[in-house]
């Protein structure tokens, strides 16, 4: 048979059954689209969360104290030692490394904020003037803290958006004195609302100076230091910089972990990608449902029509050309879901993306390439059998069927 | 030339073997008119199934045209088919959701052959037989004669040698039968082997030689008895 003769009749075979080829489209688009969506929804959040580690700052290190070991512990623990803090002056020493541009120390505690009669309880975040720069914060009023000696303890204080509003509502914040603790400190700066950033919400914090935020709460250790290293390439240079320096400093012994962003970036990205591919597997199972259905209306075609197969074999169709005639339906039909079923997700993908702007969803090509593929492979290969059956029957047994 | 020499076809039905043809003999040469006649059971449609090729002999010999045809692979004969045999069936067998255009056009289309001759001879073949203004209807739109005519039409267009026709008239009315059997006469007269499975005397009459069958054997054949007569 001529392919387009072959088209034409599995066209018209379909066609003449049309409530059951419209519900195995149906069933073939839906499997499809399931693919289509949730590929996209699962490439949407892993793109949201790698975005929101950018906002970080790129070529960013984070330094712990304490060595975080495979075992779990850290070498003093057997010997009843703590791990030594961090200090200022760790931080500091940092900064002087040539790999390294910026260094912000940070330190956290939470206290209680109050202006004129309004009182609220605050994070307290202690850091340096370069702060703003490595996390990208953006100032809605004044400065951030001045860049000056970082061991002064200067009473000045930036706000967060949501902190400012509620002390000050419609009053000018900038150059005021607020009280936290049992210290005052003046307003240099607010920042603007930069929304949730990895679950910490910068507008509900304060930022100090980071030895006035020592003083406050009374500790010299720190709870990290920020580096930025000076480019994508030096982050490793940076990263031996910091151990040898932080060991160095603290008497030959390595106890600080140092994780670069990259490494957290990349581990979220695998944990995100593997997700997506879990969630369009699971949708890839309703393809293959679609197939069972496929080959199970098949093979109701083939028993209903075994005269019409009889008449072909006797007007001179050869087995093999039975099982093309066969499959080229299953194929057509697989096909036409599949394409339905592209269409109805990319509708799915764009009523998301209308839903949820933060996200932008769109189905990954190669989801949209694997969903067609499997398809027509579930399509192809679960009418095999319906169509071997079709091409084996005795041709006198199927045109004397009543 | 169709030759049948020693052949059995044996059936198991229900557990118990049955006997379809048994040690069946037969020339059939180019151009003749057979009718082939008995009661039902008596193995009528069996030979006919085995000289179309739709059906292979237990034991025996089968040459068609002097060349063994039982040997081939089932595309083999399936070409065979395509080429030289035409089937019209008591039922008439036409495809429900094709117009008569359509199945007459049909062995064509299985056989690849290109569509602008197919219609040219779909058209010279629905003239043929007075079907010309029924070419886009679908069967349930025509009545049993012109049926048989589509399924006739369709069974002559590929040029066969041989028409294998089992109870043509089974379905029709007496003066519809007698115009199909004219058809079949005409296809005679025109050199074209006809081989007809029948229970009815009169459809036979048509035939110029008629055998006569009883549980897959032959018990008279009116060629042979010409010759002894």
């Amino acid at each position: 048979m001529r392919a387009g003769d072959l088209l034409g009749f599995a066209v018209n075979s379909l066609a003449a059954h049309r409530a059951r080829s419209a519900l195995m489209v149906l069933a073939m688009a839906i499997g499809v689209a399931a693919v289509v969506v949730l590929t996209a929804l699962g490439e949407a959040a892993r793109s949201y969360v790698v975005s929101q580690f950018s906002a970080l700052g790129s070529h960013l290190l984070i330094v712990f104290p304490g060595r975080t070991e495979t075992s779990g512990t850290f070498p003093g623990a057997l010997t009843g030692a703590t791990p030594r803090e961090l200090t200022l002056d760790d931080a500091l020493a940092l900064s002087r490394r040539p790999a390294v541009r910026r260094v912000a120390p940070l330190t956290i505690g939470s206290a209680t904020v109050s202006w004129a009669r309004r009182s609220r309880e605050v994070a307290v975040l202690g850091s340096t003037s370069e702060f703003v720069e490595i996390r990208r914060f953006v100032m809605a009023q004044g400065r951030f803290l001045p860049s000056l000696d970082p061991r002064r303890a200067q009473p000045v204080v930036v706000l967060g958006s949501l902190v400012r509003n509620e002390l000050f509502g419609a009053a000018n914040a900038v150059g005021e004195w607020v009280r936290i603790g049992e210290r005052r400190y003046r307003v240099v700066g607010v920042l603007a609302s930069q929304g949730q950033s990895l679950g910490f919400n910068t507008d509900e914090l304060v930022i100090l100076p980071v030895a006035s935020a020592q003083a406050l709460f009374n500790q010299a250790g720190l709870l990290r230091i920020l580096v930025e290293a000076r480019s994508r390439e030096e982050i490793a240079g940076a990263k031996a910089a910091v151990v040898d320096v932080l060991r160095t400093r603290h008497e030959g012994e390595q106890d600080v972990t140092v994780v670069t962003q990259d490494a957290l970036l990349a581990t979220f990205d695998r944990i995100l990608r593997a997700l997506t591919l879990a969630v369009g597997g699971i949708a890839a199972i309703s393809l293959a449902v679609a197939g069972i259905l496929i080959m199970n209306v098949m093979l109701i075609a083939v028993s209903q029509r075994t005269r019409e197969i009889g008449l072909l074999k006797a007007l001179g169709a050869a087995p093999g050309g039975i099982r093309t005639i066969f499959l080229t339906e299953a194929v057509l039909l697989s096909a036409t879901g599949a394409a339905a079923g592209l269409a109805l997700g990319e509708a799915g993908t764009a009523v998301l993306g209308k839903l949820y702007p933060v996200l932008s969803v769109a189905a990954p090509a190669w989801a949209s390439v694997a969903a067609l593929a499997t398809a027509l492979t579930t399509g192809i290969v679960f009418s095999a059998l319906p169509a071997r059956r079709a091409a084996r029957l005795d041709p006198v047994v199927a045109l004397y069927r009543r | 030339m169709i030759e049948l020499a020693g052949i059995e076809r044996m059936f198991v039905v229900g557990g118990q073997q049955v006997h379809a043809l048994r040690n069946f003999d037969l020339r059939i040469a180019d151009g003749e008119y057979v009718a082939v006649m008995g009661p039902s059971g008596s193995g009528k449609s069996t030979l006919l199934n085995l000289i179309g090729l739709l059906d292979r002999p237990s034991a025996g010999q089968y040459r068609l045209d002097g060349r063994d045809v039982i040997g081939l692979s089932d595309e083999e004969q399936a070409r065979v088919r395509s080429r030289k045999m035409g089937f019209v069936f008591q039922v008439f067998h036409l495809v429900p959701r094709l117009t008569a255009a359509e199945n007459v056009a049909l062995p064509m289309v299985l056989a690849g052959i290109a569509p602008a001759e197919r219609r040219q001879r779909v058209e010279k073949a629905l003239a043929a037989f007075g079907l010309t203004d029924r070419a886009a209807h679908r069967p349930d739109q025509l009545s049993g004669g012109q049926r048989q005519r589509v399924a006739i039409a369709r069974a002559t267009v590929m040029g066969p040698a041989v028409i294998l026709a089992d109870e043509p008239t089974g379905n029709l009315d007496r003066a519809t039968g007698e115009e199909v059997m004219a058809i079949l006469d005409r296809l005679n007269a025109q050199g074209v082997t006809v081989i007809l499975v029948t229970h009815d005397a009169q459809i036979g009459a048509h035939a110029r030689r008629q055998l006569r069958m009883l549980d897959g054997a032959l018990v008279s054949d009116t060629a042979a008895e010409a010759m002894t007569a």
